[in-house]
């Protein structure tokens, strides 16, 4: 089982990121759960979504206490209390941030994870450029799966394509398809830049 | 010899079946073929001006539907003296729920008509000041907002008479109640308080209002006809003495009830759409004092001394209305009265 | 077809499916997606023909629905805590009546003081309202229940209530195969009402019943609600070669074959449970747990059974009988006390409260050693609530300061999930 905990503020849509990577997991034959912590999210307040993914059914209920990923909405709750709490050994993170970790003052994370497991993702100026807002949520996606690999870039697409509509959805995609081309090398990023020309043309995707 | 339409009043016979009168005007309790709706054997007290009520209501609406209809009835003591297991006076389909509720009861009934497509069969919810006024307030203003297509109708004797005769909020000024008792500086219940569920009827807009009494049966079965003949939310307010809460004379029901309306403290109007449309003028007009005096509820307003000063307030009250609704129309001037 | 969707959505899917034609709407957290979903399926003319009515309160809500199941309507609305204690007197109508209204509980904790996170206590202040009570484990076990539900009620005339855990099931985002139309129209057969309000053939419906009936029209209305005990399992079968999985019945046992030790629960903390049930018996401990989906009428012969053989029961649940002790606790501690098999009754997830592995763990391997009592609280800040009661032992009949106990714990916040 692999699991994801968000982090970010009410309002900027961390429910919304919990639940397509759940359905992006579903779209490439997993099983998934999203749910979001339940606090009264008021715009601003710090709130929290889980995500689990599995091969098999997916039975507990139980809050995510040791989360094999970290997706960090909002730099600014980097210093909040427990906010890394639990991120196994071999975890994952990924802040949305322009900055370096260094400039940020958090780099002693990275120091006890594996290298190449903590990514900054420029995910709210991806956002601004594709979809003229500073809505990240999507975006962090991309940086995840390329990070990770726990869900593929096309099942992720599909996901946002499932959600959104118009504008939003044609940016969402773009967008994420550029977090995950900035974020891997390799044969992956050969799919993903040919996902992104299908979509310059207009034509549909897998 | 020109024709002329004599208008006839039977001064103390009060006969609902005037031979005289064109059988195209003859209303439907004078029918002998008449519905009734509330068949006897039910168990009310003598002189009950709620079994009279339903009856003269519910025949009236029977009638107008030819006998399409289906009623709701919120607790009470027309749900109390008509269906003691295993007997009910009922003779249409007929439901009771709990108190606060049958206007929704109604709602809902309506509701299923209309998936079931049925457009024939309507929905009368009959309850008392209680079930309209009080309890039953909110499930009402409910179904006056959605306009739902039901015609409520509260039988109101002006206090909870099923459970002993306590204060509702249509109870009248002064008038005495096991909760509001005839005792202490200011005996009976409070002035200043209570609700006119008819003017709050008419400030929901709804398509029709009407207040109307068992002492003029014509007059309540034409607005009964005239609900029934209109879709949406309409709303009916009956003025039904109580001989045991009033502590008046069975055979006096109806005339008290008459003298409700010509001392201006019972109105007689219709509304529609929020406009007050026309008002029945009172045709001998008495001064409170011959309403009051005939009830044992307001004895105590007529002790040694009288309450001369609550007495007047309820003539300010009568003197109000009059003036609101013009109950004695206007003068040769034109002026209200 | 297969979905990953959220819970309330996935309910909404197959209420409609069940074709109601009339369906009342009166917002509560945690249900509001729910009937916000059944009302979109209306609006857009893939539910009809359906009245769905915006109604003014919850009471006015279960009210329309009763008048409607009268005159032959399939009905159904949704609540929760607050909302389903307003219906209150309703909902006894509506059972005495018997009305196969069905209604979702997104179960919710009661105030004072106010929360709106999940546990069970609606549902059990309920409990005696004549309602068939179904609690669902997972949103996949909620959606085969409604459609279940529809179809008891139908049979038995009598309301269902499916309860299904507020947030956590409902706000959960995961994997449902919603049945075809198709099968559902195969499965529930249209609404023949066995009570109608008809011009062409008039009843009194609910006239007062005296000291010389009532007794024998209650004892009657026992009787057809323990009839389900027998129906339900029956129809769990139908839906099962229907749709091709066993969804409903009285009571599943996981792992109980050779069990000690068998934890029982109602609703989605028995998926919980039953991966620490795995990871106990990696270690040799010999423990199952069994899921009461429905706990009214009371099962007890089938949970006799599934009990048997067990030397402890510990009964996790998420409410509490104020003033006594636990409720599933106390009942089936009279079902199994004869037989010496001790019961330990675990008042877990109060008010929303995150019900974790490793206090589940650590609680029943209390149990087996013998080191818990008859009921205790899981993960009560004991500390706090101590320096309090200590204070008001001190202070006589001073009340507790919700805002002194707040002041002792030791987290700022409260974990809450």
């Amino acid at each position: 089982m692999f699991q994801v905990r968000f982090h970010g503020r009410g309002g900027q849509g961390v429910v919304t990121a919990a639940e397509l990577l759940a359905v992006a997991a579903f779209n490439d034959g997993r099983h998934a759960q999203a749910f979001p912590s339940f606090g009264a999210e008021r715009s601003g307040a710090p709130v929290a979504s889980f995500c689990r993914i599995s091969e098999r059914e997916i039975r507990t209920r139980a809050p995510i206490d040791e989360p094999d990923a970290l997706v960090i909405q909002d730099a600014t709750l980097l210093h909040e209390l427990g906010l890394f709490s639990g991120l196994r050994p071999q975890g994952y993170v990924v802040v949305n941030t322009a900055k370096t970790l260094e400039e940020l003052g958090v780099a002693g994370i990275a120091k006890d994870l594996p290298a190449n497991h903590v990514l900054s993702l420029r995910a709210t100026e991806i956002a601004i450029a594709h979809l003229g807002r500073p809505l990240p949520n999507a975006v962090m996606l991309g940086g995840l799966a390329a990070l990770t690999g726990v869900v593929s870039l096309a099942a992720v697409v599909a996901a946002i394509e499932e959600r959104f509509s118009g504008a939003m959805r044609d940016g969402n995609v773009a967008a994420v398809i550029e977090a995950f081309n900035q974020t891997r090398v390799g044969p992956e990023a050969l799919v993903a830049h040919q996902i992104s020309q299908r979509r310059t043309v207009g034509a549909s995707p897998d | 010899m020109a024709e002329q339409t004599i208008k006839f009043y039977q001064v103390g016979s009060f006969a609902v079946g005037n031979r005289l009168v064109d059988p195209q005007q003859r209303t439907v309790q004078s029918d002998r073929g008449r519905w009734n709706s509330l068949t006897s054997g039910h168990r009310a007290c003598q002189g009950c001006g709620q079994a009279l009520g339903a009856r003269y209501v519910l025949d009236a609406a029977m009638a107008a539907t030819d006998g399409q209809m289906i009623v709701v009835n919120a607790t009470g003591c027309l749900v109390a003296f008509s269906t003691q297991f295993p007997e009910s006076s009922w003779r249409v389909p007929w439901i009771h729920s709990v108190f606060g509720n049958a206007a929704a009861v109604g709602t809902g009934i309506a509701a299923a008509l209309k998936t079931a497509g049925d457009t024939k069969t309507r929905v009368v919810v009959v309850a008392g000041d209680g079930g309209g006024v009080d309890i039953g307030f909110g499930c009402l203003s409910g179904m006056f907002e959605r306009d739902d297509d039901c015609l409520f109708v509260c039988y109101d004797n002006e206090a909870y008479m099923n459970t002993g005769v306590q204060r509702s909020g249509a109870t009248p000024a002064a008038a005495r109640t096991a909760t509001t008792e005839a005792v202490g500086r200011e005996p009976g219940n409070a002035f200043g308080k209570g609700k006119s569920l008819p003017l709050l009827a008419v400030a929901h807009g709804i398509p029709y209002v009407a207040t109307a009494t068992v002492a003029d049966l014509h007059d309540l079965e034409a607005k009964v006809g005239r609900a029934m003949d209109l879709r949406g939310a309409r709303y009916l307010h009956v003025l039904v003495p109580c001989p045991l809460g009033w502590g008046t004379a069975p055979e006096d029901t109806i005339r008290i009830a008459r003298l409700a309306c010509e001392t201006g403290l019972f109105p007689l109007f219709e509304a529609a759409y929020g406009e007050i449309l026309q008002a029945t003028p009172i045709r001998h007009l008495v001064p409170v004092e011959a309403y009051l005096r005939p009830q044992r509820r307001f004895a105590h307003l007529f002790g040694d001394p009288p309450r001369t000063e609550d007495i007047s307030r309820i003539q300010g009250i009568a003197d109000r209305n009059i003036r609101r609704f013009g109950l004695l129309g206007t003068d040769e001037d034109g002026e209200q009265r | 077809m297969l979905r990953q969707i959220e819970g309330s959505r996935a309910v909404a899917e197959a209420v409609a499916l069940c074709r109601p034609r009339v369906v009342c709407a009166y917002p509560i957290s945690p249900q509001t997606h729910i009937i916000e979903g059944v009302g979109t399926l209306v609006k857009s003319g893939r539910l009809k023909p359906c009245e769905f009515i915006n109604v003014e309160s919850e009471f006015a809500a279960i009210s329309v629905l009763i008048g409607a199941s009268a005159t032959g309507a399939r009905t159904y609305t949704a609540t929760s805590s607050q909302g389903l204690l307003y219906m209150t007197e309703a909902v006894f109508n509506a059972a005495g009546l018997g009305l196969p209204i069905v209604m979702t509980v997104a179960n919710r904790a009661v105030g004072a003081p106010v929360n709106s996170w999940n546990d069970h206590s609606d549902a059990m202040a309920l409990r005696d309202a004549g309602w068939v009570q179904l609690f669902a484990e997972t949103n996949q076990h909620a959606v085969d229940l409604h459609i279940q539900a529809f179809r008891l009620a139908e049979e038995l005339s009598l309301p269902v209530m499916v309860c299904m855990d507020g947030f956590t099931l409902t706000h959960a985002v995961e994997r449902v195969e919603i049945p075809t139309q198709e099968q559902v129209d195969r499965f529930l057969p249209p609404f023949e009402p066995r009570l109608l309000l008809d011009p062409a053939d008039p009843v009194s419906i609910g006239g007062v019943v005296g000291p010389e009936a009532y007794a024998e029209v209650r004892y009657l209305a026992q009787a057809r609600h323990l009839g389900a005990l027998a129906r339900i399992p029956e129809l769990a079968d139908d839906f099962g070669r229907l749709v091709g999985r066993q969804s409903g019945g009285l009571v599943s046992s996981y792992r109980c074959e050779d069990a000690e030790t068998i934890v029982v629960a109602l609703g989605s903390i028995v998926g919980t449970t039953k991966d620490v049930v795995d990871q106990m018996r990696e270690e040799g401990t010999k423990i199952g747990v069994v899921h009461l989906t429905t706990f009214r009428p009371f099962p007890e012969t089938a949970l006799a059974e599934a009990l048997e053989d067990a030397h402890r029961v510990v009964v996790i649940e998420k409410a509490l009988a104020a003033g006594s002790r636990g409720i599933l606790g106390a009942d089936i501690d009279a079902l199994v006390t004869n037989r010496g098999t001790r019961t330990f009754t675990v008042v877990a997830g109060l008010g929303g409260r995150a019900i974790t592995e490793r206090s589940l763990r650590r609680v029943f391997g209390e149990a087996i050693r013998g080191e818990l009592g008859v009921v205790s609280f899981l993960d009560l800040d004991r500390d706090a609530v101590d320096r309090e009661l200590a204070r008001m032992a001190a202070n006589l009949g001073t009340p507790p300061s919700v805002g002194r106990v707040f002041d002792d714990l030791r987290t700022p916040t409260a974990r809450i999930v």
